[in-house]
């Protein structure tokens, strides 16, 4: 038996899944207010784009995204792997390719605001 | 004398139906399918908020539709469940020791809960919901 | 005393006989005060002498009668008849092979338990002129829930994990690991690390906390694997990230657990 690598994965799932819990539920009820038609002052076009274009706004941006889809691919690993999904190396690949993708294309889009 | 055991096999892909307990933990995984939908719905919003103003208002119009208001629902049921979960967790893994004895877990636990409710009122103030 | 008669539904398997397990009925007069494994001997003494079970102590403490009651693990000696409705369904522990209808083969949890080092390896070997190994009352609560353990197995029962992977080290045995390494007295860490940080040691526990549930003695390995599951992955960042780390590592350890004052 050899020691795992696991940590590598586990480590941001961890970090993420405290990051999902502190931050997620505030940033979905926001969102929800404007799918409510009640769109909170703060998600206007010059609000959002002067946030997510200072660099603290794109590191704090980067960071929520990219830590909640690393956190919730490797979750759902786990959950594949619960419902009886016994091939995980492949829905691990996908999930974390997905996730890198994920993360990747934020990190695109915050360079061109 | 031989043995002979006999194996009765963890059922693989129904196992969760046996305890009530194991379907609360299977309800904690599945929020991660909602989670992570909901994910891929900020990364598209990033697009947006990068291609324009235009492109943007056309965005948060976009989510006044029903099945957006389901999908919110159910990821704000998700994402408060996954915060329950994680803040009533973080006295099993980071147990603090004063002195003699541990600090009882509920005030660990009750310490992330208040943490977590001022910062989401610094963010919905930020947001200029108030 | 008030009597009620209880109705038991006990799986049977008898090895030379039979290749499948079956469910017996037995209706059996029994004190309202009574446990579970008191109804099973009456049953041994009184209606049906081939019926075989585990068990020793009648007081929560061997932990030999570990079984499943309504699909819950529990010892059988700690499960009140006045707990329980209807048709009470008794099945040997889970995830266990059945060696003969209650009785389970625990080959494998003790196999898992020698793998991890369950005792003190000393972090300095001294002569015995030099004294005992002295231990401050703070030191001693570091561990003490984890030393609590008595091998009952329920933990195994409960673990969906286990019972997906047998391969899993689980949670008694590195609940046991944990005991150790926090012990002040022992140095043992890294060469239980071998077992702990493996696949199949924490890295196949995904938190499902059923353990720590259906502890009888209130160990909570739950937590005793997601701390070793942090300190794992410190390991593995000194290890792999750091410029000289192993090496560092090696020397922090030994020194870090020498400050009993």
């Amino acid at each position: 038996m050899a020691k795992s690598h696991k940590p590598v994965v586990w480590f941001p799932f961890a970090a993420g899944g405290t990051v999902i819990a502190f931050f997620l539920p505030v940033i979905v009820v926001l969102t929800f207010m404007a799918a409510l038609g009640h769109v909170p002052a703060g998600l206007g076009y010059e609000r959002m784009h002067a946030f997510a274009g200072s660099g603290l706004g794109k590191l704090i941006i980067f960071g929520v995204v990219a830590l909640s889809l690393w956190s919730s691919a490797h979750r759902l690993r786990c959950t594949c792997y619960d419902f009886g999904l016994r091939a995980d190396t492949l829905v691990a690949t996908v999930l974390y390719i997905g996730a890198i993708a994920g993360s990747i294309l934020s990190a695109v889009y915050l360079m061109k605001i | 004398m031989s043995r002979k055991p006999l194996v009765r096999e963890c059922p693989p892909t129904t196992w969760y139906f046996r305890q009530p307990r194991y379907l609360r933990y299977m309800s904690r995984e599945i929020t991660s399918v909602f989670v992570g939908a909901y994910c891929v719905l900020l990364v598209v919003g990033l697009q947006r908020l990068a291609a324009g103003p235009a492109a943007w208002e056309a965005f948060l119009l976009g989510l006044r539709s029903a099945d957006s208001i389901v999908f919110h629902l159910l990821a704000l049921a998700a994402t408060f469940y996954h915060a329950a979960t994680w803040f009533n967790a973080t006295q099993k893994a980071m147990p603090i020791q004063v002195g003699e004895d541990f600090v009882p877990g509920n005030i660990i636990s009750g310490a992330h809960y208040v943490a977590w409710a001022v910062l989401s009122v610094v963010v919905l103030f930020l947001a200029g919901v108030f | 005393m008030k009597e009620r008669t209880i109705q038991l539904e006990v799986l049977r398997y008898n090895p030379d006989t039979d290749t499948e397990a079956r469910f017996q009925r037995y209706e059996v007069v029994c004190q309202e005060e009574w446990v579970v494994l008191d109804a099973l001997n009456k049953i041994k003494a009184d209606i049906d002498p081939t019926l075989n079970y585990r068990w020793s102590c009648h007081m929560a403490v061997c932990g030999s009668c570990g079984m499943m009651i309504n699909g819950e693990p529990k010892l059988s000696c700690h499960a009140f008849l006045r707990d329980y409705e209807g048709v009470i369904r008794v099945e040997p522990l889970a995830h266990f092979p059945v060696e003969r209808d209650l009785v389970t083969a625990p080959d494998d949890f003790m196999e898992k338990l020698k793998r991890v080092k369950p005792y003190v390896i000393p972090k300095e070997k001294k002569p015995i002129s030099e004294g005992e190994y002295k231990q401050t009352p703070a030191q001693l609560m570091k561990f003490r829930q984890y030393s609590m353990c008595i091998n009952c197995m329920l933990c195994y029962a409960a673990c969906p994990e286990y019972g997906l992977d047998p391969e899993f080290v689980g949670p008694a045995a590195l609940t046991l690991a944990h005991r150790y390494n926090q012990d002040s007295r022992d140095g043992g860490r890294l060469a239980r690390q071998e077992v702990v940080a493996t696949h199949e040691g924490v890295w196949t526990c995904t938190f499902v906390g059923a353990c720590s549930e259906v502890c009888p003695a209130h160990v909570d390995p739950a937590s005793a694997l997601q701390q070793m599951k942090i300190t794992s992955s410190i390991d593995w960042i000194v290890e792999h990230l750091i410029p000289g780390g192993k090496s560092a590592r090696d020397t922090v350890s030994r020194e870090d657990a020498g400050d009993i004052s």
